[in-house]
Order: structure tokens, then sequence, then C-alpha cells
């Protein structure tokens, strides 16, 4: 068997277990975001909060809750990094500097998990632990709560559908978010972490809290290493599509990812959730057909996608793979070219950045796939929750298209799509790319941030680009040549991360509210069929041409240049 | 105005009530539940799946090394020792630049890219020397025989894998350097070639490590 059919079996085997999964993770999540009974725990930790997990939030509400909840999160992870060389438990490392802290705190609040620090020399044990991987979970689990009320924000009002805590849900009220987001920790996120975290032991992946390892070499003298708890974090950087590596390395280092087994592992938890979701999407809305197009749209750029990395990947144009006779440059052997080009895709078109393989280090092309993964706005599946309703967003555009072409107003799930809805939907598609060109313009003009570059020439630009597109998009990879410790890009990436993450949320939430007030309006021989592979390909063709439309001259100058050259 | 600040130090303090106690159940209690388990079940992987040779720990079967000579004076880089299989370059490992009281392994890559002038050049003379170590008296090694692993650095730096042929093409040097036959190196080689996991989850490999260790063993007994 050569690589390439080993490479396409894989990617088979991938999306075989991923459906095999897909209907019982889908109707569970359903049933989490709207059972009407609080588990003892969760009941605790409602009295802890000083919550009533009964009482229905407006969207302004729940976006406060969301609000208060980040701002505590970047402040107490600022706070243990700045404290780091004064509390137990971490090795005896130093407080890492105010940038770099600020940076990372943002980093791990919104999901995005870029890191300016190489994590085996920087964060000890607490910081690692009670810190990064505590955001891991909670992050998720914002994410998927907004993602929740806006689905329910298009299902109302419907009898069927409860909040968390399983009171009818009144006109204009979309649940209440501490019950969401601990539903999402305690019922989704800690079970399914937990055994995939035993699952990476058992294949070689350590988890210990020991201090630094010292240990003997075949040649003599001693090697050092840090140890952790590094698989129960990794389980849920995967699941969570979060993507900060215990280790500098990330998923390539083999103590994350130790066999050719975990590494396919990893690439289903992370498309794990935001495949299933469609299908939680599908039951509240009343209708799982809706929840197919949605997922079939998602699952159709993905497969492109990954049918294109291969293809590239495998055929290592560029003069160094051409001399080394393979792509083989960031990329371990037991790994191969297939299964590096399926993660990186699946890590970039969702909201993850995790990767087994050093995406600088792919054919020019190879990169650009990556770098237009995260354009898309991670949709296809996307982060959890946020690849949801990022999806929604150009569900919602695409319709509106449909309803210009034939003069009508469109509707999208019984919801008249009117013209307060469109304008949400409309910031909220320009923010992200505001955002990645804006900041790469302002980074490309200075003189100094250049210096940071490895590569010169398109693939230096490259860099930026890639930084700017990652932080904005909350994704996390790097073209990790890039020195992106210094105080511009902590600084800059910090801000596009924060903007990035929480500008969009406000404007879901608010279309999730205005939804919530519509009266369902019934369907006529006029409304457009979204549960039909004909919208499906509207969808994926109305993705494509706005992101390339607003992206095409920045990816020109970067990796088109470069690998076309 | 007094009314909204009150109201946000509410809020904000219900947000830190929630993250502490959600800090609790999956930074505190999720990490060791999830330890007891793993230290329970699997001792030996849980801390770094370390390997012994002649009663003493040689590294981790996870973790690659350098099997080179000891640097000499006014050598920049360490030449391999020839005698032992060659692992994959490490071009993008490095050692800790904070916390220096340690000696970290810090894992990189070399992040260039493919018309990088650099990369290219290592690349080039990763394969020059690799088809001349490899060459004996009665084997030359062609260019065209060395496969991409061995002119590369991986994603880690770690790699503890070489591919079959780059395992293949060092068994005439490997079998001169020691004494050894030809046929008992390739044997020591193919014993320990591992295919793809269930027939076609990533890519065949060798781990150089633990074949090193039974290379030693059959020099030890011939």
């Amino acid at each position: 068997m050569g690589p390439v059919l080993a490479g396409v079996l894989q990617l088979l085997a991938l999306t075989a277990a991923l459906a095999l999964a897909y209907k019982p993770l889908g109707t569970y999540m359903a049933k989490v975001y709207s059972s009407d009974k609080h588990l003892r725990v969760e009941k605790w930790i409602y009295k802890g909060i000083g919550a009533d997990p009964d009482t229905g939030m407006r969207w302004p509400a729940y976006l406060r809750g969301i609000l208060a909840f980040s701002v505590v999160g970047v402040l107490f992870l600022y706070a243990l990094q700045r404290l780091q060389g004064v509390l137990p438990g971490s090795l005896g490392f130093a407080a890492v500097d105010p940038d770099q802290a600020f940076n990372t705190a943002v980093s791990f609040v919104t999901n995005t998990n870029w890191q300016s620090y190489s994590g085996e020399q920087a964060m000890g044990h607490v910081v690692q632990t009670a810190g990064l991987a505590v955001q891991n979970f909670v992050s998720a689990a914002v994410g998927i709560a907004v993602a929740v009320a806006l689905v329910r924000g298009f299902a109302l009002p419907h009898s069927q559908l409860r909040s968390s805590g399983g009171t009818p849900i009144r006109t204009g009220e979309l649940g209440n978010f501490w019950a969401d987001l601990v539903r999402g920790v305690v019922r989704v996120l800690v079970p399914l972490a937990a055994v995939a975290a035993v699952v990476l032991v058992a294949c070689g992946a350590i988890q210990n809290f020991s201090g630094i390892h010292e240990v003997g070499q075949f040649m003599g003298g001693t090697q050092q290493w840090n140890g952790g708890a590094v698989a129960s974090q990794e389980a849920i950087k995967e699941l969570g599509t979060n993507g900060g590596g215990y280790f500098n390395a990330n998923s390539s280092h083999p103590f994350e990812n130790p066999t050719s087994f975990t590494n396919l592992f990893e690439i289903f938890l992370i498309l794990l959730i935001p495949f299933s979701i469609t299908r939680t999407f599908g039951l509240m809305v009343g209708s799982v057909k809706q929840g197919y197009a949605i997922l079939a749209t998602m699952a159709t750029i993905w497969l492109g996608f990954v049918a294109l990395m291969m293809w590239t990947e495998f055929a290592h144009h560029g003069p160094a793979f051409q001399a080394a006779g393979g792509a083989y440059e960031g990329k371990e052997v037991r790994f191969g070219v297939g299964a590096s080009s399926i993660f990186a895709v699946s890590t970039t078109l969702t909201s993850t950045g995790a990767v087994d393989s050093f995406h600088s280090s792919f054919t020019g092309l190879g990169g650009g796939i990556t770098l237009l993964g995260m354009m898309l706005g991670e949709i296809a599946p996307g982060g959890v929750g946020s690849g949801l309703y990022g999806m929604l967003i150009m569900a919602i555009i695409a319709v509106f298209i449909a309803g210009l072409m034939v003069g009508r107003t469109p509707e999208y799930l019984g919801k008249k799509i009117g013209s307060r809805e469109i304008k949400l939907a409309a910031c909220y598609i320009l923010i992200t790319p505001t955002l990645v060109l804006v900041f790469t313009a302002f980074t490309m003009a200075l003189p100094t941030p250049a210096n940071s570059m490895t590569n010169s020439g398109a693939h230096g630009f490259s860099e930026i680009l890639y930084a700017c597109t990652s932080g904005a998009n909350n994704n996390g990879s790097a073209f990790a040549g890039l020195n992106a410790d210094t105080q511009w890009f902590n600084t800059t990436i910090g801000l596009a991360m924060l903007l990035g993450r929480f500008l969009p949320m406000v404007f879901v939430l608010a279309l999730a509210g205005s939804l919530a007030e519509q009266k369902p309006v019934p369907a006529t021989a006029g409304t457009l069929r979204t549960d039909k592979p004909l919208y499906t390909g509207l969808l994926v063709g109305t993705i494509i041409i706005i992101t390339g439309l607003t992206y095409f001259p920045a990816l020109a100058l970067g990796p088109l240049a470069e690998g076309l050259a | 105005m007094n009314n909204s600040v009150s109201n946000t130090a509410r809020l904000l303090g219900a947000g830190l009530r929630a993250l502490l106690l959600l800090t609790l159940v999956t930074g505190v209690l999720y990490p060791l539940v999830v330890t007891g388990i793993a230290q329970g079940l699997f001792p030996d992987r849980v801390n770094g799946s370390e390997v012994k040779a002649d009663g003493r720990v040689v590294g981790s079967s996870l973790i690659g090394q350098a099997y080179n000579l000891p640097l000499k004076e006014g050598q920049e880089t360490p030449a391999p020792d020839l005698k032992w299989f060659q692992g994959r370059p490490q071009n993008g490992l490095g050692t800790n630049s904070v916390n220096t009281q340690y000696e970290l392994i810090l894992s990189g890559a070399t992040n260039r890219s493919g018309d990088n002038e650099e990369l290219i050049q290592w690349v080039k003379d990763a394969k020059a020397a690799v088809v001349k170590d490899n060459s004996t008296g009665t084997y030359k090694v062609k260019p065209s025989q060395v496969p991409a692993d061995a002119v590369t650095s991986s994603g880690s730096g770690l790699d503890p894998n070489i591919s079959p042929q780059y395992a293949d093409i060092q068994v005439h040097r490997v079998a001169e350097e020691n004494g050894l036959s030809i046929v008992q190196v390739q044997k020591l080689v193919d014993e320990h070639t591992e295919g793809r996991t269930l027939g076609f989850m990533g890519e065949p490999r060798v781990n150089v490590l633990e074949l090193n260790i039974a290379l030693k063993e059959l020099v030890a007994k011939s």
C-alpha cells in the first residue's frame, strides 16, 4: 500500500468514526440543553455562583453574563502567570512577563490558544493545569452556549423547547447563561475529555505531577524533560477546539501525540462536537434535515480542503522539498504526509490551532490552504459552538442573496430575515476580515516587526498574515518561524483575539434576541427550501465567494506567490 | 449610575465564583482523577515510557536522541557516531531560554519554507552526508535511495522514528563499523520495523533507540 492510499483510508476511517458518533452525541447534547433536571453537582455550583438557573435571560443579560465571566477569566489567568514565581508546584519557574501574560490570558479565554511562549520552559504545573486547561473547558462551553442561544432564537416560540432548567422559554428570552455554561462543562466536556485522556495515556501520552525528569541517554550524559498533566490537557485541548500545546511542539510532540492511532484519535476529537452539534441544532429547531443541510455544507468544504491539501503535500513542490524527495520537513514519520494533511486542514477549519506538523514548512499552496481555512471564518465545521453560529450567519447571508435574486423577503427556519437581521449578520462577517487586514497592514508598514520573520519574501509576509488571521479568527496555529514574543505582537494579537471573539458574539446574541421576538411565518410555495442539496450548494458557493473576494489580494501576495513560483 | 456599578460588581462576583467552582471541577478534580486512573493502569507510560539497557535508563522510547561522537575542540557541530543507527536531523530543536536553572529539551521545528535558502542547503548537505557516510567499500548509496525523512527535521525535533528505507541504507555501514554480518544487521532492522498501525494508520517506521539497544546487545554477544 502506498502512502496516498493509506492517507485516503485514514480519511475514510475518520469520517466513519465521526458518522457513528453523530447521532448519539448530537441527540445527547440536544437533551442536555433542554432537560428539566439539574444534577446534584450542578445545583451546588449554582448555589455557589448565587445564580438561579431557571431564570430566563434576554440577549443583553445573556451577553453580560458571558462578558463578566470572560473578564474575570482573563484577570485570573493573568494573575496566575504573574504570580507563578511564588506559586507552589510551579517547578521554580519565574513569573511570566506582563505583555506575554496578557497575550496568553486573552488567548486562552478567547478559545484561541495562540502561544507566544514555549510551554515546557515557561509554564509550571499550576498555570498549565489550574489555569490554561480550565479555560480550555470553559471557553469551549461559552462557545457552545452562544450557539445554543442562537438556535433557541430561531426555534422560538416552540412548544417543545425548554431552557437548560426545563422552564418553557418566553418570547425574547434565550435561556440562562450560567445553566448553559455549567451544563456544557459538567455534562458534555468533562465526561468526554476524561474518556479521551485515558485513551491517550494508554497509548503513551504522559500524565504525572513530578518535577523535571533527568533521564540517561544512550550515548551517555542525561537529558531533561518536563513532566505534567499532559494527557488530561491534551484531551480537552482537542475536544474543545482550543489547541494550546503543553509542549512547544504541540501535537507533534511524542508525549502529546505518541502514535499514529492517537493522531487520528486527536483529529476525531477536534471534529467530534463541531460536526455533531448540527444534529443538536436540527433537533432544537424541529427538523433534523435542516441540521443535515448544514452538516453537508461543512463536510463538503472539509473533504474538499483535505483532498487539495493531500494533493499539494504529496506533490511536494518547492526547491527544498524537491531536493529532499518529499515534504517531510516539520512532519513526523509516525504520522506521514497523509495524516499530517488531514490534521492541518481539520485544525484550521476549526478554531483549534493544534498542530501535528508545522504549517510554515508545508508547500506554498499547502500553507495557503491552512490560511484560507481560517479565513472562511472557521465554520467547516468550525470551533465548538462558534462553528455553528458562524455557519448560521453564512446561512442567513445565503438566503438573503437568494431572496435578492427573486425579489422576495428572505426567511430562514420560519423567521423573516429583515433589515435588522441582515445588518447584524453583515456586521458579523465584516469584523474578522477588518481585524486581519488592518493589523496585517499596520504590522507590514512598521519597520521593526519584520525583524521577527524567519523566512523572507512572500513567505515572510505569510508569517505576518497568518499570525493576524490566526489571532482574529481565534485559531491559534502559526507559521511559527515568526518570533511573536515581542511587545508589538503580544499586544496587537491580544487585541485581535479579544475583538475577534467577543464582537461577533455581541452580534450573534443581538441577532438571536431579534429572532426570538419574532413570530414564525408559515412556509409557503415561495419559501426557499433550506433543507435540500440545492441550498447546500448555494451556501458553499456563498462562503467561498465572500471569503475569496475579501482575501484574494492578501493571499496573492503570500501563499499564492510562493506556491506558483 | 450607582445602581449599574453595583449590578456590574454583582455580576463580576458571580463570574468569579463560577470560575473558581469550575476551576475546582476541571482544574483540580478532573486532572487528579485522570492522573489516578492513569498511574494505576499504565505506570510506565504516564511517566514517559523510559527504556533501560544494561540496567540503566537510556531514554524514552518516544523521544528521539542524537547518536553523535563527543564534540572535538574547534568543532561546532558534533560528528555522527557511525557505529550506531542515526535518526533524523534535529535542526528545530533547542534548549530552554527562560528558567535557565534547567537544561530542558525545547521541542520544535525549523519552520523554514520550501524556498528558504538555509533549508535547501541543510537538505543538500544532509543528503550528501547520508550518501557518503553509508557508502562502504562494497556498497554505494545512490542519492535517489535516500528517503525524505533522512534529510529533513521533524515537527517536534524529537521524532523517535525513521522510515524503514532510511534504516535499510544504514545496514551495510553499521555492519562494517561493528564487525557484524550484513545479514545479522538486516535481520535486526526487519525485526524492529513496524508497519502501519492496523495496516493503514501513519507510515511504516523503525524506532531508532530500540534498534540501537538491540544492536548493542548483538555486538556484546558476538
